[in-house]
């Protein structure tokens, strides 16, 4: 905003009045150019916002039906004991994985920093999992996590005969499995935001602390943890916006089973949208969700935007 | 520090902090480690051995029945052909989309107007948007422009999503490029194009390896948009994966399923080995926008 545009030499007030094409045509570019991306976004963003919107207030099943029958399908999404399931594991696997996520991406972030020999080579590692797709990541721990032949029967070869793992089939651990394998994908990235942030880190005061005697935990936890609070704050957004969204880790890894034990919002509105012919409620499950990543990002925007003008 | 001030203590604490952060590694790499040997293992080596026992010789044959005759759904001739798809998809939609992407952040930087910011910021909204909320909408586009269940259908839907993030991307970037050099060429007489081909774009080679391997490892590991609006013979490899681990005939071959995984994850996995650096900062500068 505060960085003007340098003004066209064309637009000077000492030029004839009537302009070539050309020049004309040359002020106008800039918003040609852009022209395609905003017909887009307008129509493909806002639009189908709205379709969403409009066509979760009918009672569209297969095909879309534009007969309105109010907020219907909110009462019978709401009254969906399905849709509890997925809202209530979203909240208890959002919760458990954005909370491990940061615990390790500090940890972890903490341990690289004390000037490590090969942090480059280990940093690689950690983060590796990042680069690969939901459903390889699914498959694989679909695999480690098989009741019959996977960690269960390693670890009884080992010697521990009565070692039982079967939280893959079970109903009220399988939630747990979605946990373990969006951490070990994405637990590497928090790691390195917060390792960014720590170079960030003011050493000055660092160093006057060390000077004052203060000791390194207390210094972590008075100086450098506080610093970190805007990587925080980015982290718990970026990972609340993943479990929001996550849906190929669950297709791949449990596929919504034991019967929905591990449904997501996601999957709920791509089964009832696509599979169940239930448009209308699937509209209507896309548009609360919708409304959660808006409850969370506003907010966050908000504080960035109020932040820079401050700054 | 000194290295004879070092204590013993100092010393022990050393030991242990690089043991948890090589557990810690291994911990990240065993999955890895065991879909590569479970693949290499035939079905028998499978069920009588561990996670961890070693393949007796080495076996590809789960590699090359994964590659080419494993059933994916309907059809039993591996996942190559949708491998194929993912390269089509995935090719013009990171070209178009990064092109587009430049294209605006060039003119959200260097040739802002009344209203530009705001269009910028209308743009984003594209970022954070649950998918979900757009699915139906463009199932239904897509069918009336006769592109469902197409590759360029595909194609199209990634650019739509993907060129949010692209112009965020070059449009961060340009901002910080000084403006004395674009302001320059303006008094010269040189045009909107001519300014973007000869200054803007041969200083934009990072941004653009950025934007590239980003939208390279999106549209490659996207599943969403290829389960919704592709068909049997124009999926991309991820639901051909998905698939293939979820088909039951018979028994469960799981090494043709890892050799499938490793095979589905290799293209994004050589692109993170050879430029992790560039990955890690697409990864913050898309998740962290400025």
């Amino acid at each position: 905003m505060n960085e003007q545009s340098v003004p066209l030499p064309a637009s000077g007030a000492a030029r004839p009045a009537a302009r070539a094409l050309p020049d004309r045509l040359a002020d106008w570019l800039p918003k040609i150019v852009l022209a395609p991306t905003v017909v887009i976004t307008l129509v493909a963003v806002y639009g189908y916002m709205i379709w969403t919107a409009l066509l979760s207030l009918t009672n569209s099943r297969i095909l879309p039906v534009w007969k309105f029958i109010g907020t219907e399908q909110y009462t019978k999404l709401f009254a969906n004991e399905r849709w509890d399931v997925a809202v209530g594991n979203l909240v208890l696997f959002g919760g458990l994985f954005i909370l491990t996520c940061l615990v390790i991406g500090v940890l972890m972030a903490i341990l690289l920093d004390q000037k490590i020999r090969a942090e480059g080579a280990l940093r690689t590692i950690y983060l590796y999992p990042m680069a690969i797709s939901f459903i390889v990541t699914g498959t694989a721990w679909k695999w480690l996590l098989n009741p019959g032949l996977g960690l269960e029967k390693t670890i009884r070869e080992w010697g521990f005969e009565s070692f039982s793992f079967d939280w893959l089939v079970n109903p009220d651990m399988v939630i747990y499995c979605l946990v373990i394998a969006a951490v070990w994908q994405s637990s590497g990235f928090v790691m390195a935001m917060f390792l960014a942030g720590l170079r960030g880190v003011d050493q000055d005061m660092v160093k006057a602390a060390q000077l004052d005697g203060a000791s390194m935990p207390k210094i972590y936890r008075r100086i450098i943890l506080p610093s970190l609070k805007p990587v925080f704050f980015s982290a718990f957004v970026i990972l609340s916006h993943i479990a929001i969204k996550s849906f190929d880790l669950v297709m791949a890894l449990t596929g919504g089973g034991p019967g929905y034990a591990s449904d997501l919002p996601a999957t709920f509105m791509y089964q009832h949208a696509f599979t169940r012919g239930q448009m209308g409620l699937g509209a209507a499950s896309a548009i609360v969700m919708l409304g959660g990543v808006l409850a969370i990002l506003v907010p966050y925007l908000y504080s960035e935007l109020r932040g820079k003008k401050h700054g | 520090m000194v290295k004879s001030q070092q204590t013993l203590n100092q010393r022990l604490l050393r030991y242990g902090l690089y043991a948890i952060l090589g557990v810690a590694a291994l911990v990240y790499l065993m999955p890895l480690w065991v879909m590569l040997l479970t693949s290499l293992k035939d079905v028998e080596e499978i069920r009588s051995g561990t996670l961890f026992s070693l393949p007796g010789s080495l076996n590809f044959d789960a590699w090359a029945k994964a590659w080419s005759g494993a059933c994916t759904g309907s059809t039993c001739e591996g996942i190559a052909p949708f491998f194929g798809n993912s390269f089509k998809i995935v090719i013009p939609a990171v070209a178009i989309s990064t092109l587009i992407g430049a294209l605006n952040g060039y003119v959200l930087s260097m040739w802002r107007f009344r209203g530009s910011e705001l269009l910028f910021g209308a743009m984003l909204v594209g970022c954070f948007i649950p998918f979900q909320v757009i699915l139906l909408p463009m199932a239904r586009m897509l069918a009336m422009l006769g592109l469902a269940n197409t590759v360029t259908g595909l194609v199209a839907v990634h650019i739509t999503y993907g060129i949010a993030f692209t112009t965020l991307f070059f449009r961060n970037f340009y901002v910080g490029l000084p403006k004395e050099l674009i302001a320059a060429a303006r008094l010269d007489g040189a045009g909107f194009f001519f300014i973007f081909r000869r200054i803007v774009l041969p200083l934009s080679t990072p941004i653009i390896v950025v934007c590239v391997i980003w939208q390279f490892t999106q549209i490659w590991n996207d599943f969403l948009f290829g389960v919704v609006f592709s068909g049997g013979d124009t999926q991309p490899v991820t639901v051909a994966l998905n698939n293939l681990v979820n088909t039951s005939f018979g028994g469960k071959e799981y090494n043709v399923d890892m050799a499938a995984a490793l095979m589905a994850a290799l293209p994004t996995l050589v692109v993170y080995v050879l430029a992790g650096k560039y990955f890690v900062r697409g990864l913050t500068a898309g998740a962290v926008k400025g």
